[in-house]
């Protein structure tokens, strides 16, 4: 059945919605700052909880190593295959090795490593710490006088930070070895030159930049992972486990590109690195 | 021991606790009564400082806690131990090793004696051999005992317990009931029990407290509870006590048991 409402009232009605829309959104986004800063806040507080910080290191690093350089590798070969082709009419195939290496070091070695662990790692600690938080856990943790976000918050937070840059390396260099496998061996590539190439081509900035964006990637999934891992309700149960799961997910993947353009403009245009 | 003072709690506009107070004497099991959503459980969590009251003051002794400081309020809270309703164990970690999750973060006691304490705490719930368990391995009324063992790992002055015998079959209801009462003979805790189940009620409460709409109506011994005219209270316990500790004397309590047969009969339902 059609409802016919008047004009005023209709844009009214979306006024509002879209007034408390707004509203949510950046109540939660103020809300995960908050977590955000309490979180470096309580890094810098004793103890180090090693041992926590190892289990995290173990699970984010060890266990997600082969998926990200497969993941690596593929994405280079690809890049080795369509940069032969598309520099190939211009007679400047010979270019392909410093595109597969600027590429893959300075924005798909971070950017694929990162899209891995923001689907299996950011996922993982949101339905943690959501089914913790549905099960009261975090409310036994802080009856007990332990402070949740230092107990739970930080070593994922650590563990993501320091192990995306790691993997980010095997990433790049699984992506390096993935196109001059593709080049070299569908195409009239000589490998030592493609080698000399990349060697030529890989500047200390540029693996700085690949470190830097990294870092940020690995930051952002962590804050993202844990925020949408607390901010579920105790009554949200199964379903409010897997929404906060999925959430955490897409909004990952998407503050990890808003990120990696604020700091391609910054490294890039503002402060003009190679 | 804990004095609850005016406290106001809306949420999303629901007001939740309006200017309830309250008081919970050393030594004494407290028994907060209360339809469900009335506010017993929040009560706890802000008395544990999980959530912030709007308005009001709560009094652990001689200290003001609502407002305390994080490091202030964690050392109240060693002093307080909860049992949750879900029991709240750790999945992650053995029973040992919820048990002992306290003591290894607020003291230097070596492996060892921590799992000297383990096993005492889980031999005054009654529970050997099950140190090396999962809590997904434990039956329902196992984990309650566990998370009551966690509770007591720290030595508490304070038991607060949430809903203890909820989802809990009848045998194992009354178990826990038992270790409510042996738990205050033997360590003279003072304990906080929040629950909707009168038979559990009765059974362990050296006090009773009524909450209803975010206030207190009634508070008192058992036997004051029983004779209490108040028809709120008196309609929760008709429904929901034993049939054998009912005060049939109670002029509110026969109105209702009256109008109840009147109901039956198809005259006046309830």
């Amino acid at each position: 059945m059609n409802h016919h409402f008047p004009t005023d009232e209709r844009s009214g009605g979306f006024r509002i919605l879209l007034k408390s829309r707004l509203h949510n959104t950046l109540s939660e986004i103020g809300k995960a700052w908050t977590l955000f800063f309490q979180t470096l806040v309580q890094i810098f507080r004793p103890p180090l909880q090693l041992e926590l910080l190892t289990k995290q290191l173990l699970l984010v690093g060890f266990n997600s190593l082969s998926v990200v350089l497969v993941s690596g590798f593929f994405t280079g070969m690809v890049l080795g295959v369509q940069g032969y082709i598309q520099l190939k009419p211009f007679a400047v195939e010979g270019s392909v090795a410093r595109f597969v290496c600027v590429s893959v070091v300075k924005e798909l070695g971070p950017m694929i490593t990162a899209f891995v662990l923001a689907g299996r790692i950011g996922a993982s600690i949101t339905a943690e710490l959501s089914t913790m938080k549905v099960t009261e856990q975090i409310d036994a943790l802080e009856v007990m006088g332990t402070n949740p976000v230092k107990y739970l918050v930080v070593p994922r937070f650590l563990a993501c930070a320091i192990m995306l840059p790691t993997l980010t390396i095997f990433s790049t260099f699984a992506g390096i070895a993935g196109g001059f496998i593709a080049v070299v061996s569908l195409f009239d590539v000589n490998g030592h030159f493609f080698l000399l190439e990349v060697q030529r081509n890989l500047f200390v900035a540029s693996v700085l930049v690949s470190l830097i964006k990294a870092t940020s990637f690995g930051m952002a999934i962590a804050a993202v992972g844990c925020y949408k891992g607390f901010s579920i309700s105790a009554a949200g149960g199964a379903e409010g486990v897997g929404t906060a799961t999925t959430g955490s997910a897409v909004i990952s993947l998407i503050a990890i590109l808003v990120l990696d353009f604020v700091l391609n403009h910054i490294l890039f245009n503002i402060l003009g690195w190679v | 021991m804990i004095v609850v003072k005016d406290i106001w709690k809306t949420f999303g506009g629901k007001s939740v606790l309006n200017g309830l107070s309250l008081e919970i004497p050393r030594g004494e099991t407290l028994v907060i009564m209360g339809r469900s959503g009335c506010g017993k459980s929040v009560l706890l969590k802000i008395i544990t400082g999980l959530i912030a009251a709007d308005a009001g003051e709560i009094w652990f002794d001689s200290t003001e806690i609502s407002r305390l400081k994080a490091k202030e309020l964690n050392a109240i809270r060693q002093k307080i131990g909860m049992l949750f309703q879900s029991a709240a164990l750790f999945d992650s970690m053995t029973v040992a090793e919820n048990i002992a999750f306290m003591l290894d973060q607020h003291t230097k006691l070596t492996q060892a004696e921590m799992r000297k304490v383990v096993d005492e705490k889980l031999s005054l719930v009654d529970l050997e051999g099950v140190q090396e368990l999962r809590p997904a391995e434990l039956s329902g009324g196992m984990r309650k005992r566990v998370g009551l063992a966690r509770a007591l790992a720290f030595n508490p002055e304070v038991i607060l317990y949430d809903e203890p015998t909820t989802g809990l079959d009848p045998v194992t209801c009354n178990e826990i009931n038992q270790l409510i009462r042996d738990l205050h003979e033997k360590l003279q805790v003072t304990s906080v029990v929040v629950t909707h189940d009168m038979h559990s009620a009765f059974s362990v409460a050296t006090r009773m407290a009524m909450i209803h709409e975010g206030k207190q109506i009634a508070y008192g011994a058992p036997d004051e509870i029983l004779n209490n005219d108040d028809p709120i209270l008196q309609q929760f316990i008709l429904f929901g006590a034993p049939d054998q500790i009912l005060n049939m004397e109670n002029p509110v309590l026969q109105e209702f048991i009256g109008r109840q047969d009147r109901g039956a009969h198809g005259e006046l339902a309830l």
